[in-house]
């Protein structure tokens, strides 16, 4: 595929594919780590190399202490990542594709103005409002609740940027018109019509939504204080805080368990739904 | 002339839009409505909070806080920590930022050429990392950084030295730097190639014919048709680094003596509310952070697209 780029199809070159090895290994050797790690107890993790295998397999055994340690807590952490992610990224994407399609497709008083408050947001910071939104939050009694993290989770700038963007070109307004002669209402028009036609800017959109609320850290640290609300990335660092301090209990070899399996998710969604992002990402950038 | 990328986004988007017969009514709202509701639940009213803190003060002895201007401001630009914290993130940007680019850059080049045995595999392997959680990236690396059991120790067993300490103090800028790079190289050689997969073909003819070479073409055709993802790519990267926190706020519990409570901008502002209650301050320091983030960002945008131009 990539010959389609230069029409003269150079020789593939071994340097290149050789140095590009290279930067590969760099990107690889951690994961490979951390895989390996995965398999060894922790006096096999604290004593033995670390790019090989360890004296004993303790992978399946690793992975049941993971889930049920501490009462099964990193499986109730796991259910909340979910939790936020299908709610704060399911309803960041609708909220982005509604409010995309709607500024490509109609002309308002305002439009303009809507436009130049989102770009203007955009270049504050989101963690420099982490403190502020915290305080706030704690006022109206939602800290230390789900919505606390999910309600930040709803707005997702970029993916309404990327809808706007994609609905200009992927809905031809004949279509619209069309079925508004055959006496559909806008909403209507919007989940029979423009839905379809939106379905790869949705995915792309959909899926940096996910990233970044599974991803997410300074929030729920900030606004969560109940160990049983916390989504995997807060939860993990507790773990591996056990390590040190007074009445240390390391746990290394659950924290680097318990890293896999928050990994392994996002990875194969990627892997999944290559086709659809991909497209999706270069319908983006043409632009 | 110096109109932004973004603008320009904005101008197109609308010229496409008056083509192809925009409905002129309210009906939009019913659309962009409750996005922008809860964009300014989670956006403005945040920024508007923080203004007001911002002016005011606790009382510690009397209780109750009183107006006090713009004095929070004038202190923590006389605040040798905050500046410390400036500074040490502004190095972190003027070092890390370009060798990750240049990284993603050549990758996303070389993945486009032609050139590379199995380019795709490259490309998917390459960005794997940004499906990696940054907690667990730091995580991983934080245990593989460390003298315990990680491969530093290896290495340095291997090598019969104790040379190689990523976790102390002279080495740990330079080891965020390297996480930050390892998680984000993938991801910006994703935008590059995707905007290097939107040259038309014609232009690679027309600098055959011309009989230009690989690094002509790259000069002549990829690098002026890859300006708008850079300055994007910039932009963000500039943010990025500006607001730093996850990275040195988890490797801290590994290095405590290194890293300290003001490390970064943004562990300041966190500590300053969450360690020591100074939520007015801490503010203040958000926003000024907030401030400067958004002034070079648009240098940036205005200075990449009048280049261009």
């Amino acid at each position: 595929m990539s010959a389609l780029t230069s029409p003269l199809r150079p020789k593939r070159s071994k340097l290149l594919t050789g140095v590009m090895v290279l930067y590969l290994l760099y990107t690889i050797v951690p994961l490979a780590w951390l895989l390996l790690s995965t398999t060894k107890t922790q006096d096999d993790l604290l004593s033995t190399p670390g790019l090989w295998f360890g004296k004993s397999f303790a992978f399946f055994s690793n992975i049941k202490d993971t889930l049920t340690y501490n009462d099964g807590i990193f499986l109730r952490w796991l259910g909340n990542t979910v939790l936020y992610v299908v709610v704060g990224a399911g309803g960041a994407t609708l909220l982005a594709t509604a409010a995309g399609y709607g500024l490509a497709k109609y002309k308002f008083a305002g439009r303009r103005a809507v436009f130049a408050v989102l770009l203007g947001a955009v270049a504050v910071p989101g963690t420099a409002l982490a403190v502020p939104t915290f305080l706030m939050f704690s006022n109206l009694g939602l800290t230390n609740t789900v919505w606390a993290i999910i309600i930040p989770s709803l707005v997702s700038p970029f993916g309404l940027y990327l809808m706007w963007v994609y609905a200009t070109d992927a809905v031809p307004g004949e279509l619209l018109e069309a079925a508004r002669i055959d006496g559909a209402g806008e909403v209507r028009v919007f989940f029979t019509v423009a839905l379809r036609l939106l379905a790869p800017g949705i995915v792309t959109t959909l899926l940096f939504a996910m990233v970044s609320t599974w991803n997410n850290y300074f929030l729920p640290l900030i606004m969560l204080s109940k160990p049983n609300l916390y989504p995997l990335t807060v939860g993990l660092t507790q773990w591996s805080n056990q390590a040190t301090g007074v009445g240390a209990r390391p746990i290394y070899n659950l924290v680097v368990t318990g890293s896999l399996l928050t990994i392994v998710p996002l990875v194969v969604a990627f892997l999944l739904l290559q086709r659809f992002w991909q497209s999706g990402l270069s319908a983006g950038s043409v632009k | 002339m110096a109109e932004s990328v973004a603008h320009q986004h904005v101008a197109r988007a609308g010229a496409t839009g008056r083509r192809r017969r925009v409905f002129k009514d309210g009906k939009g709202w019913l659309f962009v409505g409750p996005f922008l509701a809860v964009f300014a639940l989670t956006f403005l009213a945040p920024i508007g909070y923080a203004i007001y803190l911002s002016l005011y003060r606790n009382q510690a002895f009397f209780g109750g806080t009183v107006f006090v201007g713009l004095d929070n401001y004038t202190q923590a630009l006389q605040d040798p920590k905050f500046w410390e914290a400036f500074a040490r993130v502004a190095v972190f940007l003027v070092v890390q930022v370009p060798v990750m680019l240049v990284l993603a850059l050549l990758a996303a080049l070389a993945i486009d050429s032609a050139r590379l045995h199995a380019a795709g595999f490259f490309r998917i392997v390459i960005f794997l990392p940004y499906a990696v959680p940054g907690v667990v990236a730091v995580l991983m690396w934080g245990y593989i950084y460390g003298d315990n059991f990680g491969l530093a120790a290896n290495l340095n067993d291997l090598l019969g030295t104790t040379a190689i300490q990523p976790l102390s103090s002279s080495w740990m800028l330079p080891s965020i730097a390297n996480i930050v790079t390892w998680e984000f190289v993938g991801y910006n050689m994703l935008i590059f190639y995707s905007a290097l997969r939107t040259v038309p073909g014609e232009l690679y003819e027309a600098a055959a014919i011309d009989g230009a070479g690989t690094f002509r073409t790259i000069l002549a055709v990829k690098l002026p048709a890859l300006r708008g993802a850079i300055v994007i790519a910039t932009i963000f990267s500039i943010i990025g680094s500006f607001q730093l926190f996850n990275e040195p706020n988890i490797l801290r519990t590994l290095a405590p003596n290194v890293i300290t409570t003001y490390y970064t901008p943004n562990m300041y502002a966190y500590n300053l509310s969450f360690a020591g209650q100074q939520f007015n301050y801490s503010a203040t320091i958000a926003i000024v952070m907030g401030v400067i983030t958004a002034v070079i960002a648009y240098v940036v945008q205005l200075r990449g697209s009048r280049e261009a131009l």
